[in-house]
């Protein structure tokens, strides 16, 4: 696979930066809702319940990336079957978060498994175009479903009940979800990556060759992790699905797909906590900067490009060359 | 009359224009450490990579322990217990000498599907894999990261995540590769008191080395088995005198 | 169905085939001998044809927009290697693809910065517009017919460049094994200028061929480049020959796909179902042909560094 840099920190869970920097990540956001009291609570909750939700699937694809050397270009895929999933159902009158939820991780579970299948044969920039490719396929196909909306896109009727119980009606509360799902995937994406199935998909990274001739067939080891990486994938499309009320064929571009690998990037690979903080970064920078000008695209392309030369590492790695220059 | 740990029948391979691998046929006893020499280019590690899987031969079969294993995947064979070295070091850069040999010695202890529970932690594990590790004389540098290891050390990692891996047949590509005098002593006395465990299959160059271990020795020269049997008899056969062993013993 | 139906799309597929030719063929070579994942080749293509519109607002004439738009596009493309790609070569492919992202970003909002977001067009020069009697009851444009023709005779005349001259050699050479021919002593950066010179002319040459047929406007060059990898993941990286057979295969499967869709799923559909699954599967259609081929070969069906 790809050569790519040192990850900023080595998972072994000491009173590290690896213990510490979750927490005070999470007790932040639990924090938020009261802090913002003072002023424009419910943009702001939207907005990081909105940073929340690409996080997670922002953690998931910093299991592949930076833990697996598999540049999946085609992340949004994911996001945009879950999203669907919620919204065709909608359409149908069903709006049950305990059917709903399901659906879409089957959904995103049966497409990792067809298109990593095929993907997973590839290596190096063919891994990348086939993934962005099979992105743009899923785009193309919901653009042409004209029942849902098509290129349009399909509102979503109300948010999901969960077992009867509105709970993510009430902005706070659909806050205090995400949030809960948000720990929760990051809790067992960080145990996969420590445990023996772990072991074998980072060793594959580093020498793919060696870790076959030890007896592990490491195309199933790499499809079962795409897999479950595009299942997280699903979860965050159908909570995006909630947050907006609405879906679009936008939700699975193949310019998501790049946000995604962005804010991981922009995070720190490697760190799983690092995507959290890419997420906040991009989607703020976002914010900010397109509340500046219109064009602001045309600040943020060269920032990228500044990052990728100079910034190694994401706001992880700058993070520690900071901590490391202290006098 | 028992089965040979490993019998190759007749191996073809052609790199386009070139024949790599010219009718080759060979069978290592139980037990016995079985080098195989050439000159470079003779085609030893190619033989080494249709043996163990990375490559495919175009035409012959390979058994290990009786078993067909010619159509097999690289995995498939280490499962059955074919376990190899590289030439060239072919280590996990990034995990510390412990955590390779673990590795190993996971793949032989039930399933790695397995996504909870710290495999770092566990210490039937570590335990075994620093056993290992002892054996080859890693033992004080088990936690440094590989990539942080002397070449000599890196090759002796290199066998011992083959041992690790409990084998049936060793297959060792040019274990002694660019080490000095202390790590090419090191490696024969380990490889010593390895002989008559399993059988093992060793490619080298060190000629010292190779008439200090092996029991019997097969000659490649551009592809092909030119004699083959105990090392005073190749040792003295003109042919293989005349062709590669000249020069060598000059 | 009529024949002539089929034959029409069958041109418009050549048609699609080749423009997409003349961008993967750039596409396919940079990666080839640099190694280089560049996701703004599409640009490119989108600022060949936005120079050719304003140097035809500036001149009145085709023949000199299209000079001026090579020669500015070039310019551009130089400047953009200078300035970004350049220091990306010992980058991974990771790095390469966010960075030209960036790129796509800064030039897409560029474009729309400095001509509007609204759709531009040119006119067809007057002697090659109108349509042409290819057959009875078979019209076709004849704007897309010199398409065509210009394509084939660029992948001619690449064809002969890279089979018989010497850099065509070295071009080669680089795609299959790059550090050898630079230990041979040949410069490989001076050697990857000319390859990328010459795609980013191509790129641009087929954004100023479309110019007159499709609408100009921002984000042009992006589905279109995704159609270009598929071409050069099909083709094989780093081979001309396969990134030629893989536009027209492409291009022919995509084109004929949509056309037909409904009308062959309606022999086993009924019409309403036809008519809403059709579209959707002639979309996915190229998606699924890639995965076939990648499924088969990994590498592609002429990969320049061999299976």
């Amino acid at each position: 696979m790809v050569a790519l840099p040192a990850p900023a920190v080595q998972p072994r869970l000491r009173w590290s930066a690896e213990g510490i920097v979750p927490l005070v990540i999470f007790a932040a956001f639990a924090a938020l809702p009261l802090a913002a009291a003072f002023g424009a609570k419910a943009y702001i909750l939207a907005l990081f319940s909105r940073i929340m939700i690409f996080a997670i699937a922002a953690i998931a694809l910093d299991l592949l990336i930076g833990y697996g050397g598999l540049i999946s270009f085609g992340h949004a895929a994911f996001v945009g079957l879950g999203a669907y999933a919620v919204g065709i159902l909608s359409a149908h009158g069903i709006s049950d978060g305990l059917i709903a939820l399901p659906v879409a991780l089957v959904a995103s579970a049966l497409f990792g498994l067809a298109t990593g299948a095929v993907c997973l044969r590839t290596r190096g920039v063919y891994f990348i175009m086939i993934t962005l490719a099979f992105s743009q396929m899923v785009f193309f196909t919901a653009s042409s479903l004209a029942p849902y909306g098509g290129d349009d896109g399909l509102t979503v009727q109300s948010r999901n009940t969960i077992a009867g119980f509105a709970l993510m009606r009430d902005e706070q509360s659909f806050y205090y979800v995400v949030l809960g799902f948000l720990v929760a995937s990051y809790l067992l994406c960080r145990a996969l990556i420590g445990s023996r199935f772990g072991r074998v998909f980072r060793g594959a990274r580093e020498n793919a060759a060696r870790v076959a001739s030890m007896g592990y067939d490491v195309f199933r080891y790499q499809l079962v992790a795409y897999v479950i990486a595009g299942s997280f994938g699903g979860v965050s499309g159908f909570l995006l699905a909630n947050a907006t009320e609405f879906v679009s064929p936008a939700y699975m571009s193949w310019q998501r797909s790049g946000e995604l690998v962005i804010m991981v990037l922009m995070g720190g690979l490697g760190t799983l906590y690092g995507a959290i903080l890419g997420a906040a970064a991009f989607v703020l920078a976002e914010e900010w900067l397109s509340g500046l000008t219109e064009h602001w695209k045309m600040i943020f392309g060269p920032l990228l490009i500044l990052i990728v030369l100079f910034a190694r590492g994401g706001l992880v790695g700058a993070a520690g060359r900071l901590s490391r220059a202290k006098p | 009359m028992s089965v040979p740990p490993l019998r190759l029948d007749a191996l073809h391979k052609r790199f386009g224009g070139l024949l790599v691998t010219d009718n080759v046929s060979l069978e290592v006893r139980p037990g016995e450490l079985h080098a195989i020499i050439g000159p470079n280019g003779a085609g030893k590690t190619t033989l080494i990579n249709q043996i163990s899987g990375v490559l495919a031969p175009d035409a012959g079969r390979i058994e290990l322990a009786g078993r067909d294993i010619t159509a097999l995947p690289m995995h498939a064979r280490a499962t059955l217990g074919l376990a190899r070295s590289f030439q060239i070091t072919s280590v996990l850069p990034r995990f510390s000498a412990l955590e390779n040999v673990a590795l190993a010695v996971q793949a032989r202890s039930g399933s790695s599907f397995r996504f909870f529970g710290r495999a770092d932690r566990e210490a039937a594990l570590n335990d075994q894999a620093a056993a290992m590790l002892t054996e080859v004389g890693l033992a004080e540098r088990m936690h440094v990261p590989t990539m942080h290891l002397a070449h000599g050390e890196k090759r002796v990692l290199e066998l011992a995540i083959a041992l690790a891996m409990r084998p049936k047949l060793l297959l060792l590509d040019e274990p002694m590769a660019g080490t000095g005098r202390e790590e090419t002593e090191r490696l024969i006395t380990v490889l010593r008191s390895l002989k008559g465990r399993f059988p093992i299959v060793l490619v080298e160059h060190d000629m010292a080395a190779v008439f200090a271990l092996a029991d019997r020795i097969s000659v490649l020269i551009y592809g092909r088995i030119l004699a083959s049997g105990p090392p005073d008899v190749v040792r003295a056969d003109p042919a293989v005198v005349a062709a590669y062993l000249g020069d060598e013993m000059e | 169905m009529s024949l002539s139906l089929l034959l029409v799309q069958i041109l418009n597929g050549l048609q699609l085939g080749v423009i997409l030719f003349l961008i993967a063929a750039g596409l396919t070579l940079v990666f080839g001998v640099m190694d280089f994942v560049n996701l703004a080749h599409g640009v490119q293509y989108m600022l060949g044809a936005y120079l050719a519109v304003m140097f035809y607002g500036l001149t009145d004439n085709f023949a000199l927009a299209l000079i001026l738009a090579l020669a500015s596009a070039l310019v551009l493309g130089l400047l953009l290697e200078f300035a970004v790609f350049r220091h990306l070569y010992d980058r991974d492919h990771l790095d390469q693809v966010i960075a030209t992202l960036g790129v796509i970003l800064f030039v897409n909002q560029g474009v729309k910065f400095l001509w509007g977001a609204a759709p531009l067009s040119l006119p067809i020069p007057e002697i090659l517009s109108g349509s042409v009697v290819l057959m009875p009851g078979l019209l076709y444009p004849v704007w897309r017919l010199v398409i065509i023709l210009a394509g084939l005779a660029v992948a001619a005349l690449l064809f002969v460049l890279v089979t018989y001259t010497r850099v065509g050699m070295l071009v080669r050479a680089g795609a299959t094994n790059a550090p050898m021919v630079s230990a041979l002593g040949v410069n490989i950066r001076r050697l990857f200028m000319v390859v990328f010179g010459f795609g980013t002319m191509l790129a641009g040459f087929a954004g100023v061929m479309v110019a007159p047929i499709l609408s100009v406007e921002p984000g042009m060059g992006d589905s279109i480049l995704i159609l270009a990898f598929v071409v050069i993941v099909i083709g094989g990286i780093g081979s001309i020959r396969g990134a030629f057979l893989g536009a027209l295969l492409i291009g022919l499967v995509d084109t004929l796909g949509r056309s037909f869709s409904v009308d062959l799923l309606r022999l086993f559909l009924d019409p309403s179902s036809a008519r809403t699954v059709g579209p959707a599967l002639a979309s996915m259609l190229i998606y699924l042909l890639m995965a076939v081929v990648l499924f088969m070969r990994p590498a592609g069906l002429f990969p320049a560094k061999g299976r």
